[in-house]
């Protein structure tokens, strides 16, 4: 029997350091490894309900996720081999033209 | 017959509306015919609704034509009623007839004008709105004639708009009229507060039965009321506007600042009659402002040396008689003295324009001079506007106006010997300033030469004036001459009788008022006909010199008002430069200014700091939802 | 079991935590595969056998390949590491090392301030997730096939070389 707290904060931590990592990287690729990382932790948290409730309803929501992360993923990618096609760079530093 | 009434003004109106669209596109011939035939058709119907008035008097003395329901607010429920008595009778006959001479002569005087459209269209619209004043059966409906003329009288002052000068003088008199209308206007207020009706004859019924005599309330809207009709009046202390009206062209001046526009107070005070004999205080007001300012513009008008000034100061010292009969409770002379001063003022303006376009805009007296051969008519038809003005005796009828004024105010009760007195030495000065500009323009030697000579359509108006100026007196002789009384008959059914003072004491007085003309008549002549020389020798003087600089500029009333009202508002806009109220905003402004500097330095295009801002945010949110 | 699910637990954190700060690119998606078979671990354990299925397929699968794809394709070599490692300063770390540790203090003292009760671990099955599924669920599963297609349409317009010049449509 495991509390469902510790679950609860082992989605927490693992979404922390998906945050950490966003702002961290200047990398694009290393961003959206981030993001990943952070649906992969809101996922987490949902199995997590779901395993306290003993209902399928938390499952459905971590499909759902799964859904938004690949479509994402997918976009994610094509935008980045954009970026390096433009500025020969990952740097999302260098895709600041549309500053205030 | 009397059904026809609405068309007195409709006409003139609907005259204004098509000029006012459609004049651009229209020949000259068509908008003069327009212009000059909707108000000839009014004074057509006027005449005939007149002779039905005179011939079937309606029962009541009155008849009321109820157009349509205006407003109703509450029971403020003012319809736009026309209301025919004696009294509205004659001063739409004077409006329409003297309008339709003037605009005649208009047709003329103005065909040179690129602007002839505009110019017809103002002066219909002028004719509708003081028809519009003299016809209201309510003050309200009368409110709005009243300003309808001021707005014409702007518009027209400042016809010439191109020069400054005359935008001014058009503003000028516009503003300056604009503190006695608010006067007036907050009048209107207050009767309608204590009163409830602003009906005139319910509302008259209706003061005479609360407030009793000399009471507080009757005071202040008799007050009040006597403020517009001073400043529309141009009488002391508003009549500052008057002199410099005459930038407008010279038909305007005539029909507008000498006509009619500027008896409108005087028809204001007699149609109120009732609410001034309930505050004898303000009647003596009424009658010491008339005094005072007939003496005041009548010595202005000994010294002017443009030819329209010296008619517009003569204006402000006639229509000082007739508040000063106003105020001694002769209102039928007043309105008889209204009436003939129409007829000479006109005639004596519209003959000015004559000499003015013969000698191609000149209008310094000084630069005229010999035009009694070379402009026949114009002399002998301004010869006798000139007499009828100076009341010379027995064939004129400016001298039995006056002189039924002066007789009144020596006996009326409010009256006195010191307000005949200054009707008397007014008479003087009138004569005196009358003829002086004969003699300067018509007399002596020729210094200028004519350059064209005035049509048919200018000369026949001035005959038919000159013909007015002349019978319009034998309607009304005192008891000692002839002893008729027609126009007191007439007017008698819309205005209470004046008390006749013995025949004795009358034959009297009017032996003084002949005298008075006559010694006026004899000064002149000596002074600027005989020895030109001593009047330079006069005005030489140091003393005379300022007086006559005095006098000039209207008793200083100029430069005092832009002493007292225009300098201190200029003083505080000067150090009101950087408006004070304007700092709250421009914090304003300089404090978003500086929020927008720091807010545009997170808008930075580096996406990892707007991933920090969410994150920073989130943290935020959550700790408040946590542990808030 | 919960011996296992706290072994697993601290593989998780620390591979995700190494998958964020790797210089090269491979080594930290190597990592993030760690993780990622990990936490499926951890669904299996906490009864959902069938998501841990898909982590396994999808995540760990599919996504990783993608990403690895993209590494190779960019040819991402040892001066790219090389920037990384400048990049990864460790005064970089302060900020978002404190706004994560405000983030993680926040939401552990929720979830400890809100005691629940432990989880069973009882097993559910894909046949009652399919059932939740295709029953309340329909339209859910609808809409994402619909944003999986727009992100399909969307990757293969992102991703199109324009034919005439050889660049990419939205660089004009």
């Amino acid at each position: 029997m495991i509390p469902t707290e510790h679950g609860l904060m082992l989605a927490a931590v693992l979404f922390v350091i998906g945050l950490a990592g966003v702002i961290v990287r200047r990398n694009l690729l290393f961003v959206l490894m981030s993001i990943e990382i952070m649906l992969n932790a809101a996922g987490l948290a949902f199995i997590v309900a779901g395993a306290r409730w003993a209902q399928p309803d938390g499952q459905v929501m971590f499909l759902f996720i799964l859904v938004t992360a690949a479509a994402e993923v997918a976009v994610g990618l094509a935008l980045l081999l954009l970026l390096h096609r433009r500025f020969k760079t990952l740097d999302t530093a260098a895709a600041s033209t549309m500053r205030g | 017959m009397f059904e026809l009434l609405w068309t007195i003004p409709a006409l003139p109106l609907t005259s204004f509306v098509v000029l006012a669209c459609f004049g651009s596109r229209l020949s000259k011939a068509a908008s003069a015919l327009l212009g000059v035939g909707s108000v000839g058709i009014s004074a057509a119907v006027t005449l005939l609704i007149g002779f039905e008035f005179l011939g079937a008097p309606p029962a009541s003395g009155a008849y009321s034509q109820t157009l349509w329901n205006w407003i109703a607010v509450g029971n403020l429920q003012p319809a736009v009623t026309l209301y025919l008595d004696a009294l509205s009778l004659l001063m739409t006959f004077v409006i329409t007839f003297v309008g339709f001479l003037i605009h005649l002569y208009a047709s003329e005087y103005m065909a040179g004008d690129a602007d002839f459209a505009r110019f017809f269209a103002s002066m219909n619209l002028f004719v509708a709105s003081m028809l519009m004043l003299v016809l209201a059966d309510n003050l309200l409906l009368l409110y709005l004639g009243w300003e309808g003329v001021g707005l014409c009288s702007y518009l027209l002052i400042g016809f010439w708009y191109t020069d400054p000068a005359n935008a001014r003088a058009a503003v000028k008199a516009f503003l300056v009229t604009r503190i006695g209308d608010t006067a007036m206007a907050i009048g209107l207020f207050l009767l309608f507060a204590k009163l409830g009706t602003l009906q005139i004859q319910p509302l008259m019924a209706e003061a005479a039965s609360q407030w009793p005599e000399g009471s507080g309330w009757a005071i202040a809207a008799a007050a009040l009321l006597l403020g517009g009709a001073v400043g529309k009046s141009a009488q002391l202390p508003l009549q500052t506007w008057l002199p410099d009206a005459m930038a407008g062209p010279t038909p305007v001046s005539a029909l507008i600042h000498a006509a009619t526009m500027v008896t409108a107070g005087v028809y204001l005070i007699a149609r109120t009659h009732v609410l001034f004999g309930l505050a004898p205080q303000v009647e003596v007001a009424v009658a010491a402002i008339g005094a005072l300012t007939l003496l005041l513009a009548g010595l202005s008008a000994l010294v002017q040396s443009d030819i329209k000034r010296v008619l517009a100061y003569s204006t402000i010292s006639q229509i000082g008689y007739m508040f000063l009969a106003l105020g001694v409770g002769a209102w039928q002379a007043a309105m008889f003295h209204f009436m003939t001063h129409a007829f000479f003022k006109a005639l004596l303006f519209l003959a000015a324009g004559a000499v003015i376009v013969s000698l191609h805009h000149e209008q310094n007296i000084f630069k005229m001079g010999g035009l009694r051969k070379l402009l026949p008519v114009t002399f002998w038809t301004f010869l006798i506007g000139a007499a009828s003005l100076a009341g010379i005796p027995f064939i004129t009828a400016g001298f039995y106006s006056k002189d039924w004024i002066l007789a009144q105010a020596w006996t009326s009760h409010t009256g006195g010997p010191w307000f005949w007195f200054a009707g008397l030495f007014g008479a003087f000065l009138t004569a005196a300033y009358s003829f002086r500009l004969i003699f300067i323009v018509f007399f002596g030697e020729a210094k200028t030469h004519v350059h064209h000579h005035p049509g048919r359509r200018m000369t026949w108006p001035l005959v038919v004036l000159a013909a007015l100026a002349i019978v319009s007196g034998f309607v009304e002789m005192p008891e000692t001459l002839g002893h008729v009384a027609a126009f007191s008959h007439f007017l008698g059914s819309a205005l209470p009788p004046s008390h006749h003072p013995e025949a004795g004491v009358e034959a009297m007085l009017i032996g003084i008022a002949i005298a008075a003309a006559l010694l006026g008549l004899a000064v002149a002549y000596f002074l600027y006909l005989r020895n030109p020389e001593k009047v330079d020798a006069i005005s030489k003087a140091p003393l005379a010199a300022s007086v006559h600089r005095l006098w000039l500029s209207g008793w200083g009333f100029d430069r005092l008002y832009h002493m007292m009202f225009v300098a201190p508002v200029l003083w505080v806009a000067e150090i009101n430069k950087n408006d004070i109220i304007d700092q709250i905003y421009r914090f304003t402004a300089w404090l978003h200014r500086l929020v927008h500097q720091f807010l545009r330095t997170t808008q930075s295009g580096q996406l990892r700091w707007y991933a920090a801002g969410i994150g920073v945010g989130t943290v935020i949110v959550a700790g408040v939802v946590i542990f808030g | 079991m919960e011996t296992a699910f706290y072994i697993t637990s601290l593989i998780a954190v620390i591979s995700t935590l190494l998958a964020i700060s790797r210089a090269n690119a491979v080594h930290a998606l190597l990592y993030l595969i760690v993780s990622f078979l990990s936490i499926s671990l951890i669904f299996f354990i906490l009864g959902a056998p069938f998501i841990a299925a898909l982590e396994v397929i999808i995540y760990a699968g599919a996504i990783m390949v993608l990403f690895v794809f993209v590494v190779m394709l960019l040819n991402i070599g040892r001066a790219a590491t090389e920037q990384e490692k400048q990049w990864l300063d460790p005064k970089a770390w302060r900020g978002p090392g404190l706004i994560g540790a405000a983030l993680l203090v926040e939401l552990i003292s929720v979830v400890s301030k809100n005691p629940q009760p432990a989880m069973t671990g009882a097993e559910i099955t894909p046949k009652a997730v399919a059932i939740s599924l295709f029953g309340p669920y329909l339209l859910g599963v609808e809409l994402a096939a619909m944003l999986l297609l727009a992100g399909m349409v969307g990757a293969y317009h992102l991703g199109r070389r324009d034919p005439r010049d050889g660049k990419s449509e939205t660089s004009r």
